[in-house]
């Protein structure tokens, strides 16, 4: 599905992404733990083609296509999908004609008719009441006001209307209270099939408890710096990073 | 210099043209009107009111006031364009400043109420009219060149008078249309008055058949009295080669409440000035504005507004979205009289550059003579949200449509406050028309 090569990336001039490399195949989830700071967020940023990021080197190879040169939202018609650490708030925008517009320019990009006013209401509620959203969410301005909580429930939303090939999750666990994480990772598991692949952003083992990986990958400084199954995240969950910083050559 | 002075003499030179052909109620305030003109000069950019605008283009042209011009009308069809869609309202068409009673339509109001064409009354000499507007003292203070050029030429307008308790069931929509020959002045003299417990809501519509280079030079009175309602939607959407001034005053009693927007599009120099008295307890007063500016016009608006007595407020909220060379000004002044105790007076001018050469000038001022009142303004510039475009194009929105939904997002405080739908809806097109962007 999506094949990193020797990625790197500057932030003003500074080199935050140092040769990252990964492979997802259709059907699989893996999961991306490192300390704070450590490029994760940077990472899905460059893959979703935020501007402020340069990548001065490497390879993103999404579904047979170089995505590098591709604009954030030909990547999004394509079928890639960045759920935020932290969504913005725009006010003004109503979160449902955003969604509309959203959906009929994927669908359009796919050669499928637009859906109707009505469809798309029933494919709202219906995906609002996987995620146990109040529908007065949805009427409003997007994300303008919303809890931590309903912001990423919000993302989730998204992603089950626009159903994309890759999902990246940003750290989408983090504001979510016990049972909103529940009811989120259901939300994740609904979307997830053999022919769709999603990249997860967690520090916590709690969220693998539901949306179990196939591989977990440390980042560190940059770099994916060990790689393993679920049992790793188990092992980071006891342990911490520092073993595996310990492991690290002290200079590159 | 040469240019202002030798433009004030054609003035005069074709009031006596004017004068010649026209006896009328309102003779002796033309002369007085045209004898104090004379005494003024057009301002520059040295007049503390006028330093941020340059009206040079204005003033090097020698415009024919239409009512000496030959009369002109224009197609039903054309008129029907402007219509709103399934919206009924009582339709008043004026042609280069004169009513045309072919285009109106629904113009039977009981004896009561007078709405329609001020020129009508004018003719009639209908000694109502001098009873309705305060003629003796109507030029006192006035020192605007502008309006008095207005007045000395006074002869046609839209003409709204509504008795005590008068409700009007549907908007009137005074279309104002310029047509025919390049550099026509017209001056449309507009005059409203509500009287107590009345209501009603106009939408003055100013647009230009062709792209001439014309000049419409307006003023417009209006006096709400106790606990009247009145809503105004001013549209200008004239030829990009038109000047285009606006002169409002606004005077307000007790409880009543307006709702006046100033929805700017076309026209190469715009100039609105309002100054709204609020002489009366627990009045409401909001002023909204909306200007679009592309390639290199010039939108300046400027408010006054005067609280004289306790417990009334003002709210202002101006927004301005210009791209290219534009530049968009905006001048508001709150006066707060001494007397004016527990006042709120909240102002905002709001405005977002699509390009790096449009230009935004902001002035807000206070002056407050009452020590209990509660008055704000705050004004900001800026560009369309990075973060904001990118999180809509990273659900794949394409840039123009991702800009478009900012752009209406920005402006969606003052739209929301249209009342009328069909109104809304138009001026989104507009929106989006003017700045050549894909509609959202
Ligand atoms: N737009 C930016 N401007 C400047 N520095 C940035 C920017 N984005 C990221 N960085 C820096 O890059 C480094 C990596 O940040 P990133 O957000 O990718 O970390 P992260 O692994 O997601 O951390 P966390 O676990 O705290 O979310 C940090 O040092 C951060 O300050
Ligand atoms: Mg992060």
């Amino acid at each position: 599905m999506i094949k990193i090569k020797n990625l790197h990336a500057n932030v003003e001039g500074t080199e935050i992404l140092k040769g990252i490399n990964l492979t997802v195949n259709r059907g699989e989830v893996h999961a991306i733990m490192g300390p704070n700071g450590s490029g994760k967020s940077t990472l899905a940023n460059v893959l979703a083609g935020h501007s402020a990021y340069e990548v001065t080197e490497g390879e993103i190879i999404f579904d047979g296509k170089n995505i590098i040169e591709m604009e954030p939202d030909e990547r999004a018609r394509e079928g890639l999908f960045l759920a935020f650490q932290y969504p913005i708030e725009i006010p003004g925008v109503s979160n449902s004609i955003f969604l509309r517009t959203a959906l009929d320019e994927i669908r359009k990009h796919k050669g499928e008719p637009e859906l109707t006013p009505k469809e798309f209401l029933s494919l709202l509620k219906e995906k609002a009441q996987i995620l146990g959203m109040d529908t007065s969410l949805i009427n409003r301005a997007l994300n303008q006001g919303f809890s931590g909580g309903e912001k990423k429930r919000n993302e989730i939303l998204q992603l089950l209307m626009l159903n994309p090939k890759l999902a990246i999750l940003d750290e989408t666990d983090s504001g979510l209270d016990i049972d909103a994480l529940r009811i989120v990772s259901e939300g994740v598991n609904a979307y997830k099939s053999k022919d769709n692949a999603v990249i997860v952003v967690t520090h916590y083992q709690r969220l693998l408890d539901y949306i179990v990986p196939d591989f977990v990958h440390v980042l560190y400084k940059g770099r994916i710096v060990k790689s393993g199954t679920k049992d790793l995240a188990l092992e980071l969950e006891e342990r911490g990073y520092d073993w595996i910083i310990k492991e690290q050559p002290e200079t590159v | 210099m040469k240019n202002r002075i030798d433009n004030q003499k054609w003035y005069v030179d074709n009031f006596n043209l004017f004068k010649s052909s026209n006896k009328n109620v309102f003779s002796t305030l033309s002369n007085k009107a045209i004898e104090k003109f004379k005494t003024l000069e057009f301002p520059t950019k040295k007049d503390e009111e006028w330093k941020y605008i340059n009206i040079n283009p204005l003033l090097k042209n020698n415009f024919l006031p239409s009512s000496l011009s030959a009369n002109s009308s224009v197609n039903l069809e054309t008129i029907e364009e402007y219509t709103l869609d399934n919206l009924d309202v009582y339709r008043f068409v004026f042609v280069n400043g004169i009513f045309n009673s072919e285009l109106s339509t629904g113009l039977d109001f009981g004896k009561d109420i007078i709405a329609g064409s001020l020129s009508n009354l004018l003719n009639k000499n209908d000694t109502r009219l001098e009873k309705l507007f305060d003629i003796k003292n109507k030029l006192q203070k006035d020192n605007n060149i502008f309006n008095l050029l207005n007045t000395a030429f006074l002869h046609d307008g839209f003409l709204l008078y509504l008795p005590k308790g008068t409700i009007i069931d549907k908007p009137f929509h005074v279309i104002n249309i310029s047509t025919g020959n390049n550099k026509l002045l017209n001056q449309p003299h507009n005059l409203i008055h509500l009287e107590s417990n009345s209501k009603a809501e106009i939408i003055f519509e100013y647009v230009s058949e062709k792209a001439t280079e014309h000049f419409t030079n307006i003023v417009t009175e209006i006096s709400v009295d106790e606990n009247a309602n009145l809503n105004v939607y001013k549209i200008q959407n004239e030829s990009p080669n038109a000047f285009h001034i606006e002169n409002s005053n606004i005077l307000q009693k007790n409880s009543s409440v307006v709702k006046h927007f100033s929805l700017s599009f076309g026209a190469l120099i715009t100039r609105n000035n309002i100054n709204a008295e609020l002489d009366g307890e627990n009045v409401e007063n909001n002023l909204y504005g909306l200007y679009l500016g592309n390639k290199n016009q010039q939108i300046d608006n400027h408010t006054f507004i005067e609280h004289i007595k306790p417990n009334s407020n003002s709210n202002e909220l101006y927004k301005g979205i210009l791209d290219d060379d534009a530049k968009g000004i905006f001048s508001g002044k709150i006066l707060v009289q001494k007397e004016a105790q527990k006042t709120n007076a909240f102002q905002s001018n709001k405005s977002v550059l699509l390009s790096n050469k449009a230009i935004s000038d902001s002035k807000p001022q206070l002056e407050i003579y009452a020590d209990d009142v509660k008055c704000s303004h705050g004004a900001t510039v800026g560009k369309l949200d990075q973060e904001a475009l990118f999180y809509i194009r990273s659900r794949g929105v394409p840039l123009e449509l991702a800009r478009s939904m900012l752009i209406r997002a920005f402006i969606d405080d003052v739209v929301k406050e249209i009342s009328i739908e069909q109104l809304r809806e138009k001026i989104n097109h507009t929106i989006f028309q003017h700045l050549k962007r894909v509609e959202f």
